[in-house]
């Protein structure tokens, strides 16, 4: 906790309290201090994705070099664009498995909230260790299990073992108890709907705020996944973002001219996720992620 | 997860089924449940309960190599007893790799906890500026994938192309290698802290917005400073959530995995047995060695769950002491 002793001085600048329209100086000066950090290594990126392959190891790291558009096309022209279709492979993981993944949580949430029977507490309870297991020790069986049905190096491999999401299946638990409420329910049990139709046409509109989250949350995850790839696949024009860039930055150390690569790649790849987040933080609330519900 | 977790993490959702009024004539179907589950169960069962007993089966036997261990039948997998875990336990390799976890993860926690709930502080405080802009900024890290956030940093540490390295040289002074020994760990810790300060600081301040605005008003009537409101005011508080995000966060340091191995191509300080976790995956396709690398694996797993039980039973303990005063 030796950071959290920064702040005592911090609030201590204000003496009047009661003046409350005053900028606290010192604490905003924190606040710009830790967006700068935040910031570094994505200036960096942008900055050294415009130098040319000799300019990288001349010129000064911050300064913009002059190469920014012959870099994308020698991306573009590496391997015959394999590198777009890593982009693809990813949004193709990434979308159809929280897709997925956000169903399986919504319908196990919506009967571990609304329902009473037996098991309830015990079944959400061993779901929910599932968050504990490193994926390591999940992936190693997983590869030698798909292997003995011939599904390793296949799209599925990818895809299958990602969509139970334990954190997804707790949030939708959660939401579900505060969005659907069970008179509702019982109304539409009394005028003679199914449970099926209950939860398609009452139940899921009103859960649809907090599954929105989920569907993100398991985006950026699976964005991000890097071990499951790594250990499940072989063939590169099935890689993911995160795979494809590690190994050319592996076959970087021998041939450095693919560092420009690597690094221009790195930087078309995080523009669409933040292109997202910037997009999407006006009408979603980022509170959501952790659970929260209002009131 | 504890069955006292999962109560205290359920107990928003308990009102709604206590609510549902017995089963009328028209009330719902008993399997109606069990059929909305189904789908998770199957998923669990597939993906999560046959691999762990897949790794439990592996881990208790082994290859038997017969004369050359040339031809079919030559190999033969028997029954090894506990002969793979006393293994590993022995390999130094594996004691190396937890210690520099360890090490890694001293560091990695108290800072990014303790920056988190510093952010989140200046987030709640009503005086500072750009309250909206840095929220967004500290949380973008999130965005960006653990592998090109440890290829970004790597890059920066690379005395090569680093803006640092470059800055130290024109002013003559000397270079710190970012990229071997003892700076290895503050380099990673770094990638760790860049990544996950930003989720943690959204979680704290999710959970800094519930408290009623007339404890501080209370507070404030009674003189109180703003520090003084948050350190006996806020941080009490929020202390729920700060358990949430440590828990957290010690499993995500003991599952440290794709940082280290990115940095491997641009240094030759990171062996690939750096974490227990590396070296499950290395004994499995490096080595070929499935038996050994699943032991290991089951090991692994143990002590994770051993510490998540016990972390969760001291936080249980200290919680109930804390309601009995």
């Amino acid at each position: 906790m030796t950071t959290a002793r920064v702040t005592p001085q911090a609030p201590q600048a204000p003496p009047a309290p009661r003046a409350p329209r005053r900028v606290a100086l010192l604490p905003t000066a924190a606040l710009l201090l830790g967006a700068l950090y935040c910031l570094v290594p994505v200036v960096w990126v942008v900055m050294a994705a415009t130098k040319a392959g000799d300019e990288l190891f001349s010129t000064f790291t911050l300064a913009p070099g002059t190469g920014l558009l012959t870099n994308i096309a020698d991306l573009n022209a590496y391997r015959d664009g394999v590198y777009w279709r890593w982009m693809a492979n990813s949004a193709l993981y990434a979308g159809v498995g929280a897709a997925l993944s956000c169903a399986v949580s919504a319908l196990g949430g919506y009967a571990l909230a609304v329902y009473r029977f037996a098991g309830r507490e015990a079944i959400f309870g061993v779901l929910l260790t599932g968050v504990l297991m490193p994926p390591v020790i999940l992936a190693v069986p997983q590869y030698l299990l798909l292997a003995e049905v011939d599904l390793t190096d296949h799209y599925l491999s990818v895809l299958l073992p990602v969509l139970l999401s334990p954190y997804g299946i707790y949030l939708a638990r959660i939401y579900a108890a505060a969005a659907v409420p069970s008179d509702v329910v019982e109304a539409a049990r009394m005028d003679g709907a199914g449970e099926w139709r209950i939860f398609r046409a009452v139940a899921l509109p009103m859960m649809l705020p907090g599954l929105v989250t989920i569907f993100l949350f398991q985006f950026v995850a699976i964005w991000n996944n890097f071990l499951l790839p790594f250990i499940m696949l072989s063939d590169d024009e099935k890689f993911p973002m995160t795979l494809g860039l590690y190994t050319l930055l592996n076959q970087g150390s021998n041939s450095p001219a693919l560092y420009t690569l690597v690094i221009t790649g790195s930087l078309l790849a995080i523009v669409p996720l933040v292109a997202l987040f910037l997009l999407i933080q006006r009408f979603w609330s980022l509170d959501l992620l952790s659970g929260a519900v209002k009131s | 997860m504890t069955p006292r977790m999962t109560r205290r993490m359920t107990r928003h959702t308990k009102d709604v089924a206590e609510d549902v009024p017995r089963p009328t004539r028209r009330g719902p179907r008993r399997g109606a449940p069990y059929a909305f589950l189904a789908p998770a169960i199957v998923l669990f069962l597939l993906f999560f309960a046959l691999p762990i007993g897949y790794a439990i089966q592996l881990s208790l036997r082994t290859v038997e190599v017969q004369g050359l261990g040339l031809g079919s039948g030559a190999r033969r997998e028997v029954w090894a007893g506990l002969a793979n875990y006393t293994d590993a336990l022995a390999d130094p390799e594996l004691l190396d790799g937890a210690l520099r976890v360890a090490v890694y993860g001293l560091i990695v926690v108290p800072v990014m906890l303790g920056l988190a709930l510093v952010f989140a502080l200046l987030l709640d405080a009503e005086r500072v500026r750009g309250r909206r802009a840095g929220r967004l900024l500290i949380f973008l890290p999130y965005a960006i994938p653990g592998v090109i956030a440890a290829l970004l940093w790597g890059f920066l540490y690379l005395p090569s192309v680093s803006p640092l390295h470059r800055t130290l040289d024109a002013l003559g002074l000397p270079e710190p290698d970012l990229l071997g020994g003892n700076a290895l760990y503050l380099a990673l810790a770094n990638i760790a802290v860049w990544g996950g300060t930003g989720f943690n600081m959204i979680v704290i301040h999710t959970s800094l917005r519930a408290i009623p605005a007339e404890l501080y008003e209370a507070a404030r009537l009674d003189g109180c400073s703003q520090l003084q409101i948050a350190l006996r005011v806020k941080i009490p508080l929020v202390t729920p959530s700060l358990v949430l995000t440590f828990f957290f966060s010690i499993i995500a340091t003991l599952q440290v995995f794709s940082e280290p191995t990115t940095l491997r191509p641009l240094t030759n300080s990171v062996p690939t047995t750096w974490s227990p976790l590396m070296k499950v995956y290395q004994d499995a396709f490096g080595t070929g060695d499935i038996h050994s690398a699943a032991a290991t694996a089951v090991i692994i797993a143990l002590v994770t769950l051993a510490l998540s039980f016990g972390f969760l039973r001291a936080a249980g303990a200290r919680a109930r002491q804390g309601e009995a005063r």
